[in-house]
């Protein structure tokens, strides 16, 4: 069991409020990614549930315990940390059993040679020698078991971090950007690695990332922090398709989500750079963000097809991007192109549309808006207002 | 290029001390117009010389009560310094103290803090009812207390050096750690810090050490090796037949003697650093 509650925690440190106010239900078993960008206290609300940070206020519950007074160890939760925290100077096999026999040995028989005198001490630490053997087994590591995490590479080092985490059988895994300090390659393998433990182990997995790829590829529940709040909960694909705020939709999606400066009106229809956009919103007239995803614009002339200039082209194999310099809108429009299709030349003026359906509106205070077709629907009515 | 570093090391390094074991090989004399080789008799005579394995005895025992001390009292203090919060720059500076000071000038402190008649430490004991001694002019205590001056004075250094390695050690495997179940201030001792600080301790052990063996000063100052000998130490020795009695030859066989210690001590140190580093 390892269902993690968390009520209107709060951290401040000095004067500086870091958490404000987090409610938060980690159900068992679940695989639920906190992702934000830095500074967004992500990071410290893992080590709050851990333990390693007493929260200002609010409470942190484990299996509807209140665990506010609970040491670290005794939480039954494990930790992998961006650096791995190996212990330099210990074996792999001695790191992987460093929590069992911290655990299980009495202090005396810790103490150093002294310690052998102790009569359960043999007995205890043959249990330990055959469970870390199986997490080395299970982990790949059993031909590394003698080597110090010097003699590692990252990925190694990374699967230690693991073993040291499993072989206590915690009821959670907190894991703490795990993954970024390993190259490119690597991680994607560690990603697969990781959600198949998930899968294994059956256990809560709380996994703080800045890597949107990671939370996207791996996780049951996205959770964005922005500013110390818990901006929007839901699924990778509920996030990314229906953003509750201006913020996930930039942070959530690479490249990032194309905004442009729109207007709603007193009639309730929606305008951008002077053109309707066939939505309609009951929210209040004024100014809003119309957004659209870069893989949801279409190039080619259309009914209301706006008109910029190709500023820059990326081709990654596998898709391309056309950065778009549109006059009125700062930042360049990047649309997604399949490359079978012939990109446009650089330079060259080009027009694009998007679907109604593609689009997201967020009021002048980054909320996101309900908006309907209006009427007859996109640019048929366009057409008719134009 | 390596020449320009080679020959300033002959100059400044090998030069002197091929100097001084070409010496330790003559009769030479301090201001003598002449001397001729005697070859090893400046060592044979060392062997029979009461006063040189005094003083090789009182050095190694001074070695041996300073080193320890310093280095764990360095580390204990800068353990308290490293936990406790805000007068921290205060006690740094004030452990540093003794490192900045004058010896000579401390010493002359010392002796007055040692006086047997209106000393600090004789004023404290007769306080509490017991009897002092007289600390420097005593032969069974002179040694000690010129140990104690030189663990007050290395101390401050080691601290330094052991908050620099404190500092090192990165704060994950304190919270690794603390999620593993290391509570309490020794299992964290025992699985994180004092493995990290290994490298720092080798330095500390060595430097300690050779500085011990170096002492002059104080005992210059306030004891001259006596009384009877009983703290003489190595270098002292050494000072006083080179540069009261002028035996020059003879003042550099001791130093030859003085730097195989020293030596010894420094390959100790290179065998124990590559074992010691941890790369992380």
């Amino acid at each position: 069991m390892g269902k993690i509650e968390l009520t209107a925690v709060r951290k401040t440190f000095d004067s500086t409020e870091i958490l404000r106010g987090i409610d938060l239900a980690i159900e068992d078993g679940e695989f639920i990614a906190l992702i934000g960008p830095s500074g967004c206290g992500k990071s410290t609300l893992l080590r709050v549930i851990a333990g390693l940070e007493p929260q200002t206020s609010g409470e942190v519950r484990i299996d509807g315990v209140a665990v506010d007074d609970v040491r670290p160890s005794a939480r039954n939760l494990a930790m992998v940390f961006q650096s791995y925290a190996l212990y330099p100077h210990l074996s792999v096999f001695d790191n992987i059993a460093v929590p069992l026999r911290m655990r299980r040995h009495s202090a005396f028989a810790r103490v150093p040679l002294l310690g052998r005198l102790h009569p359960a001490r043999a007995r205890t630490e043959r249990g330990i020698r055959d469970e870390v053997m199986r997490v080395a087994a299970q982990l790949e590591l059993s031909s590394l078991l003698k080597r110090k995490p010097g003699q590692l590479s990252g990925g190694q080092r990374q699967r230690v971090a693991v073993g040291r985490a499993i072989v206590r059988q915690p009821v959670g895994f907190l894991f703490d950007e795990p993954l970024s300090n390993l190259d490119a390659k690597l991680r994607v393998h560690m990603r697969a690695e990781l959600a198949q433990l998930h899968r294994e182990l059956k256990a809560t997995f709380v996994y703080v990332t800045h890597d949107q790829a990671e939370a996207m590829t791996m996780s049951s529940r996205i959770a964005v922090m922005i500013e110390g709040h818990i901006v929007q909960i839901g699924t990778p694909a509920e996030v990314y398709e229906n953003p509750q705020d201006i913020r996930v939709a930039e942070f959530v999606g690479s490249p990032k989500i194309n905004v442009m400066p729109g207007v709603i009106r007193e009639d309730g229809g929606l305008e951008v750079l002077g053109r309707a956009v066939g939505l309609g919103t009951p929210a209040a007239a004024g100014r809003c963000s119309i957004c659209v995803r870069p893989e949801r614009i279409e190039l080619g002339p259309g009914p209301g097809a706006i008109s910029g200039a190709v500023v820059h082209l990326e081709h990654l194999g596998s898709e391309a991007f056309v950065h778009i310099k549109v006059d009125h809108i700062a930042l360049p429009l990047l649309a997604r192109l399949n490359p079978d299709r012939q990109l446009p030349a650089l330079g060259s003026s080009i027009q694009f549309g998007y679907a109604a359906g593609a689009v997201r509106v967020f009021d002048a205070a980054g909320k996101r808006i309900e908006v309907a077709v209006a009427l007859r629907g996109g640019r048929v009515l366009e057409k008719a207002v134009g | 290029m390596v020449a320009p570093a080679l020959i300033l090391m002959c100059l400044m390094l090998l030069g002197p001390l091929l100097g001084v074991i070409a010496l330790s090989f003559t009769d030479y004399q301090l201001g003598s117009p002449q001397f001729s080789w005697i070859g090893l008799a400046n060592y044979q005579e060392m062997l029979v010389d009461r006063v040189f394995w005094i003083s090789l005895r009182n050095t190694l025992t001074y070695v041996a009560i300073v080193v320890p001390a310093a280095v764990a009292l360095g580390l204990g203090v800068a353990l308290l310094i490293e936990s406790g919060s805000s007068l921290r720059a205060w006690y740094r500076t004030i452990y540093f103290l003794p490192v900045m000071a004058t010896l000579i000038a401390m010493s002359i402190v010392w002796e007055f803090m040692l006086h047997p008649q209106f000393g600090l430490i004789n004023g404290l004991l007769h306080g509490i009812g017991l009897e002092g001694y007289s600390w420097l002019q005593d032969r069974r205590t002179s040694l000690y207390a010129l140990c104690v001056i030189g663990i007050w004075q290395a101390l401050g250094f080691n601290m330094v050096l052991f908050l620099a390695g404190l500092v090192s050690i990165p704060r994950q495997l304190y919270d690794a750690a603390e999620i593993d179940g290391a509570h309490g201030g020794w299992a964290r001792f025992r699985l994180v810090t004092w493995p990290m600080l290994g490298p720092t301790t080798v330095f500390v052990v060595v430097i300690t050490g050779i500085r011990s063996f170096q002492v002059f000063d104080t005992v210059h100052v306030l004891t001259k090796g006596g009384p009877s000998k009983s703290s003489e130490v190595l270098i002292h020795t050494m000072y006083v037949e080179g540069f009261e009695f002028f035996r020059s030859g003879y003042g550099a066989a001791l130093t030859v003697v003085f730097l195989v210690f020293v030596l010894l001590l420094t390959l100790i140190k290179s065998a124990l650093a590559n074992r010691g580093v941890h790369y992380a």
